[in-house]
């Protein structure tokens, strides 16, 4: 149990928290021809649209109800309307997820309501645009949950009903996968990788491994997402054998999976490490009845040799963390198995998953909160190392130490975004990474001392 | 180099090797055996030898094999001139070993250097082409020392002339025969003089200041009124190996490969010697004490153990809690010559168990040495193949290998903890405060918890049957 310290400030300072509705807009981009549509004003969605091009380095379809103030005091309903019919009407849209804000939602919009007032008077765009109505406040939560906000709406709306589990005969080699908000392209990749590896056909809900990877579309320009999974493959999820969920974060589309399908959810906390990844290939192993390939045993063995190989350097270090609640726990695992610790986490939010952790306190607060923590009145700067976004670079150089970069925004990082944390060679390569960061920041070498004989 | 200077260089007189109360049977060193030879060349010990003296611009004369895949790769440390860092080499080609035109580019080398870098004294290490084809280094070392005005040297080291410590020896006497005596010692500095005091000059020989850690003895001996006239060669300054010839003692630390330097200073300056180590709690505080005694000052003496009291009793203190967590673990050494006893003795005053020691470089007196550490029954490991070393960690228990770096990846392949205790290191053991760092550094490696991860089997190697999840 991790003892959890609540915000005591009136101010955040240098903010570590991104709200909900970007946690959403992120979820809809991991679906085929979708765009999300952030009813608020317009700042929200140009402020998240801002963070996803600078982090992707792609362009982010996102739009906005652009709420002004009559339609803020007289309820804005004719801006949700009519936002989603100008999209609707552009003919390639083909999911719109509806994501209120912090405006809309203390306003008390009834998007639910909304949405089907729009079919009701627009039946033309039944059966060809699907609406998903998900409710995110930014006064809540953070960019995980709003994220896993809206994977539940998109398996409430998409998903058909399965009436009982007998009605229809399970398609053997599918498994759903539901990937936490903390997971790059470049994790779900080797996720669906290990899958496919055991015969399995993977359907990842969303899956921004194949819209936010850095591919370069046919057409020149979308307003759609150009990747993501379909339509299509998420009706088909009812009939999968089994659903993955990863990720802590991801209880409420855990949850609504076993409501609309009856079938097994295994849930799974983070993936790096060793014994996460040993988890992770004895349940494909489990749901495949197939052997373990060969490369995965390999890549195994790699991880091992680049244990011992960096645990010169990384045994008994202090690391600083930061992020969101999945995106810290899932370093607890390679931490523990390295000998690492963390005497400094501090979450943007706080949840059930954090406080079960094996960390030892958690602050919830802000990277100035981190800064106070990992400077100590006696002896100075008290961490090795610190993790985090890309705002967390000007503080670990004013502290004159190194940092790995992780979480949402990576701005100055190229290539951040696909980086590959999970499994047995994602995690060797964060192995490295630590190492080399430790390494290359600092000198265990002793500082020259001078005689007072000497000249040198 | 002839022969017979070959010769007399191998047969070291101070050697216990050569020696027949040393129990040495041979003379000199023996012949290499091809196909099951492992260590460097005469000039790659030449080089390491010399190159720490901070200030000298250090010229590789040969092709780029010799300087271009071992220049900057020592764990030697400076305070202040880099000079060293630079690798430099004439990197001679085939049309200048066709056409003869070595030693112009080495000349033009030398010009370059000090037009741009302004070297307090240049070195010119020979190697094996130029050697063959008989570059005439000497000359063309006289000439530009002519020119120029300024030091420059000669070391006479082609490869094929033996084996590293050869070249350890050829760098050594290079030393005495044209650095050493041509400078006196500066005056001692007034504010650094201290009343009733007398400041004693010595030489070190043999301390490479290996990540720094001679700055943890260095203040030691500023305390005791002892002034280190240079450090053969770690943090070594060119004008300080000129000023050794008024050392009143010269500590070997640690290294038979210098012997020729301390013998060839007590012939000629009729300067005392004596073997230490600055390894381990025991180690220096003996070392200290040598050198208290050598220079017979009783004050000094008085002083020293004054402060072996003071510092070994704040540094038990300090180790108390690390050696609680060593004590009785059980390591194997295996490292060459003096450090197979040095070490041994660091790691006993850290608690641990020594099963065995490496010996491939030790003399009998060192066995000796081992003997009275370890017990008579002590286990001497003569041969380093990997599979022998593993062996014996497995059939003695030895839960650490403590090596060099290139034994590093032997251990961690057979999923061994290491501690890497040889040149290349980053991290500062000697002295008293070297206590610290070396049990941390040991603790980190002994107590990570990646050995059950790295040793155990995969889940599913257990059974053929896939179990039921989770299992």
């Amino acid at each position: 149990m991790a003892r959890m310290i609540k915000r005591s400030k009136a101010l955040a300072v240098r903010p570590l928290k991104t709200g909900q509705p970007t946690g959403a807009a992120l979820a809809f981009q991991g679906v085929r021809d979708a765009i999300p549509l952030l009813h608020g004003s317009q700042g929200c969605t140009a402020f998240t649209k801002v963070l996803f091009v600078r982090h992707f380095r792609e362009p982010i379809p996102l739009q906005t109800t652009a709420m002004d103030p009559i339609g803020t005091v007289m309820g804005g309903e004719e801006n949700i309307l009519v936002g989603l019919e100008t999209l609707a009407k552009n003919g390639q849209v083909r999911v719109i997820g509806l994501v209120t804000t912090g405006l809309t939602e203390s306003q008390g919009t009834d998007i639910p309501r909304m949405v089907a007032r729009f079919r009701q008077e627009h039946p033309e765009y039944d059966g060809t645009v699907h609406v998903v109505p998900v409710n995110t406040p930014d006064f809540s939560g953070c960019l995980e949950s709003g994220f896993a906000r809206a994977v539940a709406a998109l398996i409430d709306t998409l998903l058909p009903q399965r009436p009982t589990l007998v009605e229809e005969t399970p398609e053997e080699t599918c498994i759903n996968i539901l990937p936490g908000a903390h997971l790059t392209p470049g994790d779900v990749d080797e996720i669906k990788r290990y899958s496919e590896a055991f015969g399995l056909t993977p359907l990842v809900l969303p899956d921004i491994a194949t819209a936010l990877d850095g591919h370069l579309p046919e057409l020149e320009c979308s307003p759609v997402s150009t990747g993501g999974i379909t339509v299509e493959e998420i009706h088909k999820m009812r009939k999968a054998k089994a659903t993955l969920v990863l990720g802590r974060s991801m209880e409420e589309p855990a949850r609504a999976m076993e409501k609309k399908t009856h079938m097994p959810v295994h849930r799974l906390g983070g993936l790096m490490g060793m014994a996460a990844t040993d988890q992770l290939v004895m349940l494909l192993r489990h749901l495949s009845g197939r052997p373990v390939p060969a490369w995965i045993e390999r890549d195994r063995s790699r991880l091992q040799d680049a244990m011992m190989d960096t645990h010169f350097t990384l045994s008994g270090k202090r690391l600083a963390l930061s992020g969101d609640p999945d995106g810290l726990l899932q370093w607890q695992f390679l931490l523990h198995e390295m000998g690492m610790t963390a005497p400094v986490v501090v979450s943007s939010t706080g949840n059930h998953a954090l406080a079960d952790s094996g960390f030892d306190t958690i602050k919830i607060g802000d990277l100035e909160d981190m800064e106070d923590l990992c400077r100590d009145g006696t002896t100075g700067v008290n961490v090795d190392l610190l993790l985090g976004n890309s705002h967390v670079a000007t503080m670990a150089k004013s502290l004159d130490r190194p940092m790995v970069r992780s979480g949402y925004p990576l701005f100055d990082w190229i290539g951040g975004h696909t980086r590959c944390r999970v499994g047995y060679e994602g995690t060797r390569q964060s192995c490295y990474e630590l190492t080399n960061a430790i390494v290359h920041g600092s000198d265990p070498r002793l500082p020259p001392y001078h005689s007072i004989y000497g000249s040198v | 180099m002839t022969p017979a200077e070959i010769s007399n260089l191998l047969q070291e007189s101070a050697c216990e090797h050569n020696s027949p109360q040393g129990g040495g049977e041979k003379v000199g060193c023996g012949r290499l055996k091809p196909g099951a030879t492992a260590g460097g060349c005469s000039f790659d010990g030449a080089m390491i030898t010399l190159f720490p003296i901070g200030d000298v611009a250090h010229i590789v004369h040969g092709s780029s094999a010799c300087a271009g895949s071992s220049w900057d790769s020592r764990g030697s440390i400076s305070s202040g001139a880099s000079l060293y860092r630079l690798g430099m080499t004439t990197d001679m080609t085939e049309q200048d070993i066709i056409m003869g035109r070595g030693e112009k580019r080495l000349l033009h080398g030398i010009k370059q250097v000090v037009n741009r870098y302004h070297p307090k004294a240049v070195f010119v290490y020979q190697t094996c082409i130029p050697a063959m084809i008989g570059d005439n280094i000497e000359a063309i070392c006289q000439a530009a020392q002519d020119h120029f005005h300024l030091p420059v040297i000669p070391v006479d080291c082609a490869g094929f002339y033996g084996t590293k410590n050869l070249g350890n020896r050829i760098a050594g006497e290079t030393m005495v025969r044209r650095v050493i005596g041509h400078r006196e010692p500066p005056p001692i500095p007034e504010n650094a003089r201290r009343p009733g005091m007398i400041v004693h000059d010595i030489n070190l020989v043999g301390e490479f200041n290996i990540a720094g850690e001679f700055w943890h003895v260095l203040p030691l001996l500023d305390a005791l009124g002892l002034r280190v006239l240079c450090t053969l060669a770690g943090n070594a300054r060119f004008q300080e190996v000129q000023t050794m010839h008024r050392g009143e003692v010269t500590m070997l630390v640690c290294s038979k490969a210098l012997i020729n330097v301390a013998r060839l200073l007590q012939e000629q300056y009729a300067i005392p010697w004596f073997e230490g180590s600055f390894y381990g709690i025991r180690a220096t505080t003996n070392a200290l004490r040598s050198l208290a005694r050598i220079i017979d000052d009783p004050d000094l003496v008085r002083r020293t153990e004054a402060l072996i009291q003071r510092e070994e009793t704040a540094i038990q203190k300090k180790i108390e809690p690390l050696a609680a967590r060593l004590r009785g673990r059980r390591a194997l050494l295996y490292t060459g010559g003096v450090k197979s006893w040095s070490i041994v003795s660091a790691l006993q005053d850290l608690g641990m168990v020594v099963v065995a020691t490496g010996t491939r470089k030790s003399t009998e007196q060192d066995k000796v040495r081992i003997r009275a550490l370890m017990g008579e029954e002590a286990i001497m490991i003569d041969e380093g193949k990997p599979e022998v070393l593993l062996k014996i960690a497995r059939e003695q228990g030895a839960e650490i290998l403590i090596a060099g770096g290139r034994n590093m990846f032997t251990a961690l392949k057979g999923r061994l903890p290491f501690l890497d205790i040889n040149q290349e290191r980053e991290h500062a053991y000697a002295g008293y405060q070297g206590m610290v760092t070396l049990a941390e550094q040991l603790l980190a490696t002994l107590e990570s918890p990646i050995w059950p991860w790295v040793r155990n089997p995969p889940p599913w190697s257990f059974s053929g049957e896939s179990k039921p999840w989770p299992g």
